[in-house]
């Protein structure tokens, strides 16, 4: 059966007419255009699919469209400030070359962002226990982990 | 995803009125991130399922002395790992919930969902059945009230009939002569299923233990205490020698079988050293 969900992403008010088995994650990329987050597993293994649920980051694959009526979501398309303005965990992600085959980044992204925002100084173990629920196959993570302290330090000195 | 029917209940009694008339193939839909993996893995065959996140009064947490921590079915994982009250007064609790999956499983799971999925190496199973935890469960004729240890009756099985949900669960207080611990073992540390784990709740008296409970997770059809090493360990001050001797008794206590993830060997081994390490960490609450 279709339903009709109503619910914000990325700060505008959408609509979404969705099969109730369809997951949000399919109906992000296939009803509403957003391809940015990725499906890997599709079974929560992953994060490649991780969007923010009303604050929290969540597997956008183990959440039904339908679950998220009246809700607020972002994606990896709503974190630039602006067009021509990156995220500095964007932009330190390019500089460290923390991305290679790039699958695994909005979710890893997404995930980064939350972490900063909860905690502006995390140590490595912080960081790790931050991305736990974060594969990537390419670079081993010291690269990722290099920009998120880039991005950590560039967003404490723009606050001061 | 296999097509499955969405059906959404206000209340706990036409949740349970649905999940009676749907007949069979029709199951609870909570937190969902096992469900929905049962369902795009063919794991489980479902025809309907019945969200019931929409029902109120099941997302309440409280704590009183007396009565000690209850929360609702709709709390999730991740809400009762960072809250104060469990990292401080139960950290056997905050160890299980942080291992549970990932921080995004754990914002959409709940602890009610993990314990009604009865999996025999279900993180929070352990800790809950040591710590003498309660299960509240509503009926359309009546409430009951389950010790967590009776709840359940083989791998995925519990006493719930059809139409019984589950509302919440009360762990009692813990108390400042309480010690406590849970320790997981597993090959990684995120997103990992448990080997095996163990759970060790303890009081202690003037030097004495009280009382001590051990729960065995992932080595038996459904978690087990370890009542003869308990015994063992009751009145005695817990000195090395004799944790040995009761670790050597939940070894033998223990029903493992051999799987993917390990040899029922290496379980039984594991189950000696973790029980030792697990009474260990839990008497660091009086040092």
């Amino acid at each position: 059966m279709k339903r009709i969900v109503e619910l914000t992403i990325n700060g505008e008010p959408r609509d979404m007419t969705v099969d109730s088995c369809r997951s949000l994650l399919d109906a992000l990329r296939d009803d509403v255009g957003l391809t940015g987050t990725k499906k890997g597993c599709d079974v929560g293994d992953c994060g490649a699919c991780t969007v923010i649920v009303d604050g929290e980051p969540v597997n956008a694959c183990l959440m039904l469209a339908v679950e998220a009526e009246g809700r607020t979501v972002e994606t990896i398309e709503g974190l630039q400030p602006g067009v021509d303005t990156l995220h500095p965990l964007q932009d330190a992600f390019m500089r460290h070359g923390a991305s290679q085959c790039g699958f695994c980044t909005p979710g890893i992204l997404m995930m980064a962002k939350k972490l900063l925002d909860d905690n502006p100084r995390p140590s490595d173990e912080d960081i790790r226990f931050g991305l736990s629920g974060n594969i990537c196959r390419c670079t081993g993570y010291t690269k990722i982990f290099d920009a998120i302290k880039a991005a950590a330090i560039e967003m404490e000195a723009a606050r001061s | 995803m296999r097509r499955f029917e969405y059906h959404r209940a206000d209340t706990l009694e036409q949740a349970s009125r649905l999940l009676v008339d749907l007949g069979d193939d029709t199951f609870l839909f909570n937190g969902g991130t096992d469900l929905l993996v049962e369902i795009r893995e063919r794991l489980r065959r479902v025809r309907n399922v019945v969200d019931i996140k929409q029902i109120r009064g099941l997302s309440d947490i409280t704590y009183d002395e007396t009565r000690g921590l209850t929360f609702g079915a709709l709390v999730t994982v991740g809400r009762l790992e960072n809250l104060p009250l469990v990292r401080q007064r139960y950290p056997n609790l905050r160890a299980a919930f942080a291992s549970l999956g990932s921080i995004q499983v754990r914002n959409r799971a709940t602890v009610v969902g993990n314990v009604c999925r009865a999996s025999p190496s279900a993180d929070t199973i352990p800790p809950l059945i040591a710590d003498g935890a309660f299960i509240h469960i509503y009926s359309r004729t009546n409430m009951r009230v389950v010790p967590l240890a009776e709840f359940f009756t083989g791998p995925g099985k519990t006493v719930l009939a059809k139409g019984e949900i589950v509302t919440g669960i009360t762990v009692p207080p813990a108390g400042d002569n309480a010690g406590k611990a849970y320790l997981k073992h597993g090959r990684r540390k995120a997103m990992e299923l448990s080997t095996v784990g163990v759970a060790v709740s303890l009081t202690m008296e003037d030097g004495l233990c009280n009382d001590i409970r051990i729960a065995l997770g992932a080595v038996g059809a459904t978690v087990l205490r370890a009542p003869e090493a308990e015994a063992m360990l009751r009145g005695t001050s817990l000195d090395a020698a004799i944790v040995k001797n009761a670790a050597d008794k939940a070894m033998e206590e223990c029903t493992p079988i051999s799987n993917v993830r390990a040899s029922a060997e290496y379980r039984r081994d594991m189950v000696g050293v973790l029980t030792g390490r697990a009474i260990k960490q839990a008497l660091e609450a009086f040092a």
